[in-house]
């Protein structure tokens, strides 16, 4: 077992960043952890605190303000950290891709481990993307 | 066209340019810049009627601002437009009417570079760190 | 010695998130000042190079919880400048979506007041009874969320008259849950104690400010879109406006849930007289849309939303302009959240509309002079839950 894996092994804190996003990400992650999904089932928890984190995720376009914010979030994370981006604007910038103020997508910025694509992804895409993360060899 | 219409065209007969009449809940006066505060203040005070927002746009003719009011009890929507020059983009701020107006005053100055005269906080709202000053990045390209 | 406390910047509502500051002297909130621009995505300006049927997938994704509310006030303000008026079948789809919505959006206040409350009990409740909602959402357009229903002219898609019985199963079931909900905010005296009184707008804030929606009507501002200037469907069903006096928090609560009653009421009605419609004819063919201005509004959960339009006669906006609720209801705050304890501050911050991401990641206090952290997020909802404890250890010794 290498570092990163052992690092992965057990429960996973989850930090959630939204950029310029329209909510809908946001509400969904936060769907996970209500009753019919539940993911405090599998040990996974919002923190409140990116020192106490194991995966960023990352969701909503980001824009020119936002970029300095990400990449400080970035820095002070613990290493290794997983980054996902979830939902169109996050994996590419969606429809706000052509936008002035655009400076994204996620992956430019930060590099990414898992993208979660919809728009938005329903709970079930996000509760099967992180697991293909852990899974990843 | 409802007696309120009547009632400011009389009132403010020179400053008045022209009243398109949609349909009975739309209408839109074209007024004079100088006279915005009186007009605004009187829908404001006298009708009671609520400011929504203004929308600013650059035409032919310059920098349009239309002042959207509404009067809640009969679903009026009166457009206040007024013609700005494009060289002298000034304009009284009506935030000595109502608080309502402050923010898109603000945001109108970023996009558009419009000038609010006596407005107490002509700060940035959206453009910091998203856009550089001076950038107007809702006027059309010179041509 | 004054400290400022930010909350933000990330606030999960719509066009602008914001940083707020708390200028702070002891526990007593001094004066609040915001910064936006956080999630300026320049929206108005991409609605430019968009054609009218494709503004609509734009102005969905303004904001996601209200979804229905941008595209509803943008149909309304093309159907002005086209001068058309859609079929009856569509009036009715229209407001059982946008009524639909406007439970969605109240159920998923309700629970996040009660978390910052510290009742997640109230919290994963709501959220539980908010699932059933989606589902139908799920069922009518195949998304959960942004359901891309409207367009120029009428619906993308028909509800079918056999989809009408699970509709009103699912609306039996919210009914009875709303009915828990509703008995467990307005019976309980800790949840009085904690915010009557509390973050108070009086009738003057109102109109000064020129706040709309549930915040306006909690302080007896009787101003609905939907009862004002009546689009769709809402001036053919009875319904009536919900408003109350107090202008607190607890006001603000009252009048979501006993709206919530309403839209059911009224989607009772639509599906009965959408049984009556004949099925498929759900819009009208609009070749082209004429020169011209147009102003179109509807009320969304969290008030009125306003559009402004341009057209010169081609296939693209020239100038879209674009009013959430929460521009105005926003700025309110100054109003309710000065004078008073840290705690209540955020209470009253949530009272407009929940912001929740913001309050739990972003907010942090710092001490202006060493510019050392205070509180943390967590810790500022820590602190607002904490009062509530220390209320329900009264209340016990009182009884």
């Amino acid at each position: 077992m290498g570092f990163k894996e052992y690092c992965f092994k057990k429960s996973l804190w989850l930090f959630h960043f939204g950029g310029a996003s329209c909510n809908n990400c946001d509400i969904e992650i936060l769907d996970c952890l209500t009753p019919r999904y539940d993911v405090e089932r599998f040990g996974m928890q919002l923190v409140g605190s990116i020192r106490h984190a194991d995966v960023l995720l990352v969701n909503g376009s980001i824009n020119r303000r936002d970029k300095a914010r990400l990449l400080d979030l970035y820095h002070q994370a613990p290493k290794p950290i997983l980054v996902v981006a979830i939902g169109a604007c996050g994996c590419t910038g969606g429809i706000f891709a052509e936008g002035d103020t655009f400076a994204g997508p996620v992956d430019k910025i930060i590099p990414v481990d898992a993208y979660i694509p919809g728009c938005p992804p329903k709970p079930e895409a996000i509760l099967a993307g992180i697991v293909k993360l852990l899974n990843k060899k | 066209m409802t007696s309120e219409i009547e009632n400011i065209k009389t009132r403010f007969g020179e400053g008045i340019f022209q009243v398109a009449v949609r349909n009975e809940r739309r209408v839109t006066l074209t007024v004079d810049k100088e006279k915005i505060v009186d007009i605004a203040g009187y829908l404001y005070h006298e009708f009671h009627w609520r400011f929504i927002i203004a929308s600013a746009l650059e035409s032919n003719k310059g920098i349009e601002i239309f002042y959207h009011f509404s009067n809640d009890s009969s679903g009026l929507i009166l457009n206040l437009k007024v013609i700005l020059d494009k060289e002298k983009t000034e304009i009284e701020s009506l935030t000595c009417l109502f608080e309502a107006s402050s923010w898109i005053e603000r945001e109108m100055h970023e996009i558009l570079g419009i000038n609010f005269l006596h407005h107490p906080n002509l700060e940035k709202l959206i453009s910091d760190g998203n856009w550089a000053e001076g950038v107007y990045p809702y006027r059309k390209e010179p041509s | 010695m004054s400290k400022i406390i930010p909350i933000g910047p990330y606030h999960p509502l719509q066009e602008e998130p914001e940083l707020f500051k708390l200028y702070c002297e002891g526990e007593i909130v001094k004066d609040i000042k915001w910064e936006t621009g956080y999630n300026h995505r320049g929206i108005e300006k991409l609605s430019q190079s968009r054609t009218f049927d494709q503004v609509f997938f734009l102005v969905e994704r303004i904001c996601g919880i209200c979804s229905t509310s941008h595209p509803f006030a943008f149909a309304n303000c093309m159907e002005e400048i086209a001068g058309i008026e859609v079929p009856d079948r569509a009036k009715y789809i229209r407001t059982i979506i946008a009524e639909l919505e406007r439970i969605h959006s109240h159920l998923l206040w309700v629970g996040l007041a009660g978390h910052f409350l510290g009742y997640n009990t109230v919290f994963m409740w709501a959220w539980k009874y908010r699932e059933p909602v989606l589902d139908l959402f799920e069922m009518i357009t195949g998304n959960r969320n942004s359901y891309a229903m409207f367009k120029i002219g009428g619906v993308r898609r028909d509800i079918e008259n056999n989809k009408i019985t699970r509709i009103k199963e699912t609306l039996d079931l919210v009914k009875k849950k709303t009915d828990l909900l509703a008995g467990a905010v307005m019976d309980d005296p800790v949840i009085h104690a904690r915010t009557k009184g509390v973050g108070i707008l009086t009738k003057e804030d109102i109109v000064n400010y020129g706040a709309v929606g549930p915040v306006a009507r909690a302080s007896g501002v009787a101003i609905d879109v939907r009862h004002d200037d009546p689009y769709a469907a809402y001036p053919l069903v009875n319904w009536k406006v919900i408003t109350a006096q107090s202008g607190d928090v607890f006001a603000k609560a009252e009048v979501r849930l006993l709206e919530m009653y309403e839209s059911i009421s009224i989607i009772d009605q639509c599906l009965a007289r959408l049984k009556k419609e004949k099925e498929g004819e759900t819009e009208i063919v609009v070749k082209e849309v004429p020169e011209g201005i147009g102003t179109g509004h509807a009320e969304a959960p969290r008030g009125e939303v306003f559009h402004f339009v341009k057209t010169d006669g081609s296939n693209y906006p020239v100038r879209h302009k674009i009013r959430a609720p929460s521009y105005v209801n926003i700025a309110t705050f100054r109003k309710s959240c000065v004078g008073q304890t840290i705690s209540d501050a955020t209470l009253s911050l949530a009272a407009v509309d929940p912001c929740y991401c913001c309050t739990e990641r972003m907010a942090y206090a710092f001490d202006v002079e060493t510019g050392k952290k205070i509180y943390n997020g967590n810790e500022l909802l820590a602190l607002s839950q904490s009062k509530t404890e220390a209320i329900i250890k009264r209340i016990k010794t009182e009884l």
